[in-house]
């Protein structure tokens, strides 16, 4: 058992300490290291990219932060809007590629609705849809995708997505992640910037994330922050109340859908208080007053965030190779070889 | 009686464990022991269902009939109607 007794205090941390750690790691890598001219954020009006922004403002001035803004059919009304607010609030040069044409194009959103007909046959124009886990909390531990599907009527339905209709509908918006990354990577490469990553502790640790999507990054500032910390830090930078305000969705799906309804046990609150609690290693017991729930349900979240982990490895693996190759530069010659080296100039 | 825990456990083995010759504890469970994700149960369903012709209900989905290899070879065999016990 821990000394230190286990709550929320935890998560406390000192806002503008951490946010110098950042910028001092941030400038050091992209202009020293990376020999980068400034950094691309895509923004989309959530908590996260909103720091992950405000932050490179803070460390490289807003000269050198592009924001990217990549709404698409299925984005929250409020998505575009908030997001064009927070690149004027924070004075910085963006674009807004409506990435829906692509995704068109690729067959994303035809993909996707092929394999929730496998599920819901009727499923067609003017349908809304997302998907869906249990709550943990239940006795029931087999969480099984369900995709909830709402007719133009208002009607709801939903139904349990067999292996090939889950994997389909992943797969298919997964595009989505991919589609943008391939818009940071674009401005990047012609501004001769890097493209930060806007991925939080929970997100990056559990896999709550695309490979080659949303993944992929050259820094990633807020990777070990959690989302109460992210929270925080939006405080501190004091980022518009409305983006502050916004409860955090996946943005992914034609129906609203929160983050603890597609992938996390718990909501983002609780969720933070466990993944530390196991991080730190405290026992079920332990954590379980902070976050109300009992010493059996907390080991339930812990086995969960394990099962997790083992998805977010394959993540987050770079290539294998097949053996080992230095990408470091060579060592300069010693001095004194340089007289003995043969000279390339002819003798005449 | 047929017993089914040899096709169930082979099936785990090379398609979800990716060791033919691993040890698996016939009462092992799949959650408790971390062998098996959600994505492996939805593997297993199909692989049940279409090996053994059967449907399997979304109420029918929990660790009392899909936790390990006795769990889901006794649930196939009520399944099948060949549970006399």
């Amino acid at each position: 058992m821990t000394e230190r007794q286990f709550d929320s205090d935890l998560l406390q941390f000192d806002c503008e300490k951490e946010a110098d750690r950042i910028g001092a790691l941030l400038r050091e890598t992209l202009l020293r290291a990376f020999k980068k001219e400034g950094a691309v954020v895509a923004m989309s009006g959530g908590i996260d990219s909103s720091v992950v922004a405000a932050l490179a403002v803070r460390d490289l001035g807003k000269k050198r932060v592009f924001g990217l803004l990549m709404p698409e059919r299925d984005s929250a009304s409020e998505t575009l809007p908030l997001s064009r607010q927070l690149a004027e609030h924070l004075g910085i040069q963006y674009a807004h590629e409506d990435i829906s044409p692509m995704l068109e194009a690729a067959g994303c959103y035809r993909r996707r609705d092929e394999a929730i007909r496998r599920a819901i046959p009727d499923y067609g124009p003017g349908c809304k849809s997302k998907i869906v886990l249990p709550p943990f909390v239940e006795d029931q531990r087999l969480r099984l995708f369900k995709v909830v599907v709402q007719y133009p009527d208002g009607r709801l339905t939903e139904s349990v997505l067999n292996l090939e209709a889950y994997l389909g509908i992943v797969a298919a918006t997964s595009f989505k992640q991919r589609t943008r990354k391939m818009l940071e990577y674009y401005h990047a490469d012609r501004l001769n910037y890097a493209v930060l990553g806007t991925t939080n502790r929970l997100e990056y640790e559990l896999g709550f994330f695309v490979k080659l999507g949303d993944g992929a990054a050259d820094f990633k500032p807020i990777a070990h922050l959690y989302k109460t910390q992210v929270y925080r830090m939006a405080d501190f930078l004091q980022l518009p109340e409305t983006i502050r305000q916004r409860p955090p969705t996946t943005d992914t799906y034609s129906l609203p859908q929160s983050q603890e309804e597609f992938y996390f046990s718990l909501p983002c609150d609780k969720m933070d208080l466990v993944l530390c609690g196991k991080n730190n290693g405290y026992h079920a017991a332990e954590v379980g007053p902070a976050v109300r729930l009992t010493p059996q349900q907390v080991e339930w979240v812990f086995r969960d965030i394990e099962a997790k982990r083992r998805v977010a490895r394959y993540l987050l693996a770079p290539p294998v190779l097949v053996e080992a190759i230095s990408s470091e530069p060579d060592p300069p010659p010693p001095a004194s070889s340089l007289s003995r080296a043969p000279s390339s100039i002819p003798q005449v | 009686m047929r017993d089914y825990h040899k096709g169930i456990r082979d099936f785990i083995l090379t398609n979800l464990v990716f060791d033919e010759g691993a040890a698996l504890g016939n009462d092992t469970s799949f959650l408790d022991s971390g062998l098996i994700d959600s994505t492996g149960f939805l593997e297993l369903i199909m692989f049940l269902e279409s090996t053994y012709g059967i449907k399997v209900a979304p109420e029918e989905m929990v660790p009392g009939n899909l936790d390990s290899i006795d769990r889901a070879a006794q649930f196939l065999k009520r399944k099948l109607g060949e549970d006399t016990a």
